[in-house]
């Protein structure tokens, strides 16, 4: 259970390195690595690897925005009847049900505000169930999963030291 | 000096005035060895450094809140010599987690990093001609800090056989028992070596027997991996014969805050405040405030640090290990302290090398003493890229 956590904390921090080096932070052997991996990915803890990517820093033309839905339930349709539709989009980077003023954060990804606001208009807001949206466009992003943007985080320590 | 022989002050003929005046103790004061290795390190670019004595993290963020918050109340004025009331009572609650309990009112003293309460201490123990006994390899300070007190310095070896753990038989070997001090420091710098309480008993003994007083760093103590800290001062009959240094730079990340506090018995803290007052006057304000704030709010932020050194801590020994640079399982601080490979003998020589050749800065380990040659004192206060470049880079290096 121990070795699990501790190699969730080290995928969370580079998913990307190798069970080589895995094994040796872990102080296991590189064979545990893989099989934890597994058990991990079977029982569906571990959803995937991906990169923490700043489009600003891309050639691509990339929008964001968090849409907020308010949806209304009737007796045939609950939160995971409506879930399943909206998240069926490939625009719908991730669906969460939420506490508060309104009932789900989507966050949506699109080529451009137009591509975004179309997606929202004629996708989305059709939706029988759903009778509120509310779409904030992302202006810019200084951290995301835990990565800050900025680059003026230096290393301003001395090279050596007592 | 002999009559007749020129008073240093009066000069040699091409010395500045200032050269002139420099006292006997200022002269005698060696440049620590690790300057050189600083000196190498500043002219390379794309340089990795190993040789870095601090976290790579800053301050956990409500610690730096903290400090910014006490400036904008305009919080900047002297506070009461021993630190503040709060804070002390404060450290009180934090170090009984080590099974010290102090009184905050008497016993504890908060300094400027827990480098001037070690001067501090040698400067209450020592009188001209006493002897400090000290392990080796040490940290650079405590001899230094001996000498200026007038101190006298037994080195007393340790070596990898026992992980460079300090022995009751070491300690006799070395004729500490002449001493009057005796300077510990685990968690170790520079190796990373710990002592369990069963370890420190022998040491308590001989302490007791032969009359010495204990000045115990324990600067490292929140960084321990593999089981509780243990402090000599906790040790039955050993509270009244030991003053205990520690602080927030290493284990909050608060290295430049320069924040440090010392415990011990009534009288020997007193006696300490009574020279900080005249030097020091008080610790940093700011620093008082951002230190405050660690303690009540920053467990969850020293822990994922250690988590994160500890993994770096694992990853470098396997690597050393897997190149034949044999490496003790080193359970404290964030330093190992690997042996160079058979073919260099000479750790100098090798550092040298090392930075040259492949721009990996680390600190040889007879820059700590005599008895750290032949090994490397490697810090893994840096990210798991780096070090994987750094141990990559040693890799070539030995091909």
């Amino acid at each position: 259970m121990e070795a699990k956590r501790e190699l969730l904390d080290v995928l969370l921090e580079d998913a990307r390195q190798s069970s080589a080096d895995i094994a040796r932070q872990l102080d296991i052997e590189e064979a545990d690595v893989s099989a934890l991996l597994s058990e991990l990915e079977e029982q569906g803890a571990v959803r995937g690897y991906q990169a923490v990517v700043n489009w600003d820093q891309t050639e691509e033309s990339h929008v964001q925005a968090r849409v907020e839905l308010n949806v209304e339930l009737d007796r045939e349709t609950g939160y995971e009847e409506i879930a399943r539709r909206i998240a069926k989009f490939s625009k719908v980077q991730s669906l969460r049900l939420v506490s508060g003023s309104y009932d789900f954060a989507v966050d949506v990804e699109g080529e451009s505000m137009r591509d975004i606001s179309n997606f929202v208009s004629e996708q989305i807001a059709p939706i029988p169930e759903v009778t509120q949206t509310v779409t904030h466009f992302v202006m810019h992003t200084y951290k995301d999963r835990g990565v800050y943007f900025d680059n003026r985080d230096e290393d301003d320590r001395l090279a050596v030291s007592p | 000096m002999s009559e007749g022989e020129p008073h240093p002050s009066q000069g040699l003929p091409n010395q500045t005035p200032g050269e002139a005046h420099l006292s006997r103790r200022a002269r005698e004061a060696q440049p620590s060895g690790i300057r050189r290795f600083f000196e190498l390190a500043a002219e390379m670019d794309d340089l990795i450094s190993l040789g870095v004595g601090e976290p790579d993290f800053s301050a956990p963020w409500p610690a730096r809140s903290a400090a910014i918050d006490a400036l904008e109340r305009g919080k900047t004025s002297y506070t009461a010599n021993r630190g503040r009331s709060d804070l002390r009572t404060a450290i009180a609650d934090h170090i009984s987690q080590y099974g010290q309990e102090y009184d905050p009112d008497s016993e504890i003293l908060v300094t400027a990093g827990a480098s001037e309460a070690v001067d501090l201490a040698m400067r209450t123990l020592v009188d001209p001609g006493d002897k400090i006994a000290i392990p080796e390899p040490s940290y650079i300070s405590y001899k230094p800090t001996a000498s200026f007190a007038g101190g006298e310095v037994i080195s007393v070896p340790t070596s990898a056989e026992n992980e460079f753990k300090l022995t009751y038989d070491a300690l006799n070997q070395a004729d500490a028992a002449d001493a009057s001090v005796l300077v510990l420091c685990y968690p170790n710098n520079p190796t990373g070596a710990v002592m369990n309480r069963d370890e420190l008993r022998p040491i308590a003994q001989f302490a007791e027997e032969h009359d010495l007083f204990v000045l115990s760093d324990e600067i490292y103590a929140a960084l321990r991996y593999e089981g509780p800290h243990a402090s000599i001062a906790t040790i039955p009959g050993m509270r009244e014969r030991s003053v205990v240094f520690n602080g927030f730079s290493k284990a909050y990340a608060m290295t430049g805050m320069r924040l440090g506090y010392a415990i011990g018995p009534e009288s020997v803290i007193e006696s300490m405040n009574r020279i900080h007052q005249y030097t020091m006057l008080s610790a940093p304000t700011t620093a008082q405030a951002a230190a405050f704030e660690a303690i009540h709010n920053c467990d969850p932020a020293l822990a994922e640090m250690r988590d994160a050194f500890n993994r770096r801590r694992k990853f470098v020994i396997s690597r050393f290990n897997e190149l034949n640079m044999e490496c003790f399982e080193a359970e404290g601080a964030f330093y190992v302290f690997p042996q160079c490979p058979p073919e260099w003998s000479d750790d100098e020589a090798f550092a040298e090398a090392l930075i040259k050749d492949e721009r990996v800065a680390v600190v040889p380990g007879s820059a700590f003493g005599e008895s750290g040659a032949g090994h490397l004192r490697i810090s893994y206060a840096s990210g798991m890229s780096e070090l994987k470049t750094a141990l990559n880079r040693i890799e070539s290096f030995l091909k």
